[in-house]
């Protein structure tokens, strides 16, 4: 009925949005049951966060503090008071760092995670998807083998690993790179490889499998008979199509990598957002857990809608069904 | 040559005959499957130091040189050498001991994490696929919500809410003080075991789900049903045993997995509790004097990659091995 309406390109335009919609409304349970099931374990745990052991504070000052921060209050009563505020985009104040607010935290901390991982992805891209099309090409010779082989490395080497070897390598015994922190480029090319190598691993046999897959297809047999051109054949017939299962694993992937970077942070001293998450929670400072929380499964949710969106733009076989 | 004319079979000497006969006639799937395994040489020698790591976390008091948790003030740092094998720690104490000792830790971890998750998630899994129609949908969505969960932020909360709520002040309650003193003497690791399980048997619901629902449609569980087996005869006879092939497959590839997120965990602090050894404690303790003495590092992170490669190259042997489909 609308087809006859609007015709076919304004038609597709609505299906894309109404499924964007609909998976946007998805966030909305998955928010709501996380922040819960968040806020209420982290309000099990007795005591209070302002419990300290060596300098414990008079009871009348924590019960002020309890009380200017609605801690006295039923944990349901707490919980939809903080909502209401997230809501509105206040994310409330952090309990330890007295003069910023999670909003602050968050708008200073997480920017550098969000370019740790994008740098990262990039190393897992640049590094992955090549190293699996020349391992497909070149399938049971020697370069094949030491691909997969560095592949599994790849995999196997966690960022706890690499990262203290890569500083002891590059920084300290050549001095090519600073050590540690956060400010330059040279600073970053440790930490983006670090995470980003155990991702191009699973790039590089996720696409040497697809790869492998595509190049017996009978399309790719037609190119060929038709005369085109090998390199033609391999990039235009063969990889467009051999890159969408590697296309879907981005999201997740980028996601991992944002919320992921705990560990990079640490080794090389970033003060990412991730490193804040940690101290945090030992601290028990609610309000920045909470934020946290939120914003990374927003992250994660929004970065899977992406790719899928990605995936029918890719493929326009591929039909978009809200599920 | 014309669609289903075969060519007369050439008669295949005796000799030939038995050999085939004892090679391919009375071989079972798993024999099938051990066969192939054994012809793969980077699976069997990952699965050599795997056993050998096995054996080594087993009998590690009798093959460290000292006790784990033994200082000696006046070799702090010491470099590797006669006297420390792998170096001194920042107190003083053995580095080829503790890592003997963490190996207790990581495969512990890993594997028990592993099949605790496997058991959860394949019962979860298969009861939701072969139950189908409303109770799957619902047990889905549940599966759906922690897929969104970011893991490694909830793995945190859930230790820190163990690790706070059980571990600060005596608790009246017989059950936690028995939980409590039971991590006390696994080191903390019994906290890691079970917020790792919690978080990881979701994507194994999953795959079990999806191989109960193509399952339940076979012949064999048609004939079952028909011939008024109940449901729980069924899964246990006819879904289960089809399972435990790809089940034995995502165990092991599993297993590096776990053994890094319980580094991580050791890494941050909310590990196991000091000073009992982890390679991922070890790590944090050596990056604070990765100037001066990089080994106390660097060592530990070798032993966890070397871990984390060997069972990855058994778990894709054992892929290859018992799924040929699978091999490319």
């Amino acid at each position: 009925m609308p087809a006859l309406l609007l015709g076919r390109r304004a038609c597709r335009g609505i299906a894309v949005l109404t499924y964007l919609i609909r998976r946007l409304l998805w966030l909305v349970p998955v928010l709501g049951v996380i922040s819960a099931v968040t806020f209420f374990l982290m309000h099990s745990v007795p005591g209070n966060p302002f419990d300290q052991e060596d300098k414990p504070l008079p009871p009348e000052v924590i019960a002020r503090l309890e009380a200017h921060y609605h801690l006295d209050e039923p944990v349901w009563r707490q919980y939809l008071r903080y909502m209401g505020g997230a809501l509105r985009g206040d994310l409330g104040p952090s309990y330890l760092s007295k003069d910023r607010s999670v909003n602050d935290i968050i708008a200073r901390h997480f920017p550098v995670s969000f370019v740790l991982g994008t740098l990262s992805l990039g190393v897992a891209v640049v590094i992955g998807i090549p190293l699996g099309i020349v391992s497909a090409l070149r399938q049971n010779t020697v370069a094949d083998y030491v691909s997969m082989f560095m592949a599994v490395s790849g995999v196997s080497v966690p960022a706890l690993t690499l990262g203290p070897l890569l500083m002891w390598g590059l920084a300290l015994q050549l001095g090519l790179l600073p050590v540690a922190r956060w400010g330059s480029w040279q600073q970053a090319v440790m930490p983006a490889f670090t995470l980003g190598i155990g991702q191009a691993a699973i790039l590089a046999r996720l696409t040497r499998a697809s790869m492998l897959q595509v190049i017996r297809e009978d399309y790719v047999r037609t190119a060929r008979a038709k005369g085109v051109s090998e390199r033609r054949v391999i990039v235009h017939h063969a990889l467009r199509n051999a890159l969408i299962p590697v296309v879907t694993v981005l999201g997740p992937l980028f996601a991992a990598l944002v919320t992921g970077s705990m560990v990079v942070e640490q080794i090389f001293a970033i003060p990412g957002l991730g490193d804040f998450y940690v101290g945090s929670v030992g601290d028990r400072d609610y309000p920045v857990i909470m934020g946290t929380t939120l914003l990374y499964t927003a992250v994660l949710v929004i970065a899977n809608l992406a790719v899928d969106l990605a995936y029918s733009w890719i493929d326009p076989r591929i039909r978009l069904e809200a599920t | 040559m014309a669609a289903g004319v075969r060519p007369p079979p050439a008669t295949p000497r005796a000799a030939d005959r038995r050999r085939t006969l004892s090679r391919r006639g009375g071989e079972s799937l798993w024999q099938d499957a051990w066969r192939r395994l054994l012809g793969n040489r980077l699976a069997v020698a990952g699965g050599a130091v795997v056993v050998l790591l096995l054996a080594v976390a087993a009998l590690a008091p009798l093959l460290a040189p000292r006790h784990f948790a033994e200082g000696d003030f006046e070799k702090t740092f010491a470099r590797p050498g006669a006297d420390f094998v792998l170096g001194a720690d920042f107190l003083g104490r053995d580095v080829l001991s503790r890592l003997i000792f963490g190996a207790r830790i990581s495969l512990t971890v890993g594997m028990l994490g592993a099949m605790t998750a496997f058991l959860i998630g394949v019962a979860y899994g298969t009861v939701a696929g072969y139950a189908g129609g409303r109770a799957d949908n619902a047990m889905m969505r549940v599966v759906d919500l922690l897929y969104a969960f970011p893991s490694l932020l909830f793995i945190i909360l859930l230790l820190v809410v163990f690790k706070l709520g059980f571990g600060q002040r005596e608790d009246p309650s017989a059950l936690v003080r028995a939980v409590v003193s039971l991590d006390r003497a696994m080191g903390g690791m019994l906290f890691i075991l079970a917020g790792i399980s919690l978080t990881s048997w979701v994507g194994l619901a999953r795959l079990a789900r999806g191989m109960a629902l193509s399952l339940r449609e076979t012949e064999f569980v048609q004939a079952a049903r028909a011939l008024g087996a109940r449901p729980g005869r069924v899964v246990v006879r006819h879904l289960l045993p089809n399972l435990i092939g790809p089940g034995i497959v995502q165990v092991t590839l599993m297993i590096p997995g776990l053994i890094a997120t319980e580094a991580f965990l050791s890494f941050i602090g909310l590990g196991v509790d000091p000073p009992t050894p982890s390679w991922g404690a070890m790590i944090a303790e050596g990056i604070t004097s990765m100037r001066s003495h990089p080994h106390l590092a660097i060592f530990p992170g070798i032993a966890l990659a070397l871990t984390m490669l060997c069972f990855n190259f058994l778990g894709d042997g054992l892929r290859d091995a018992l799924d040929p489909r699978m091999k490319q």
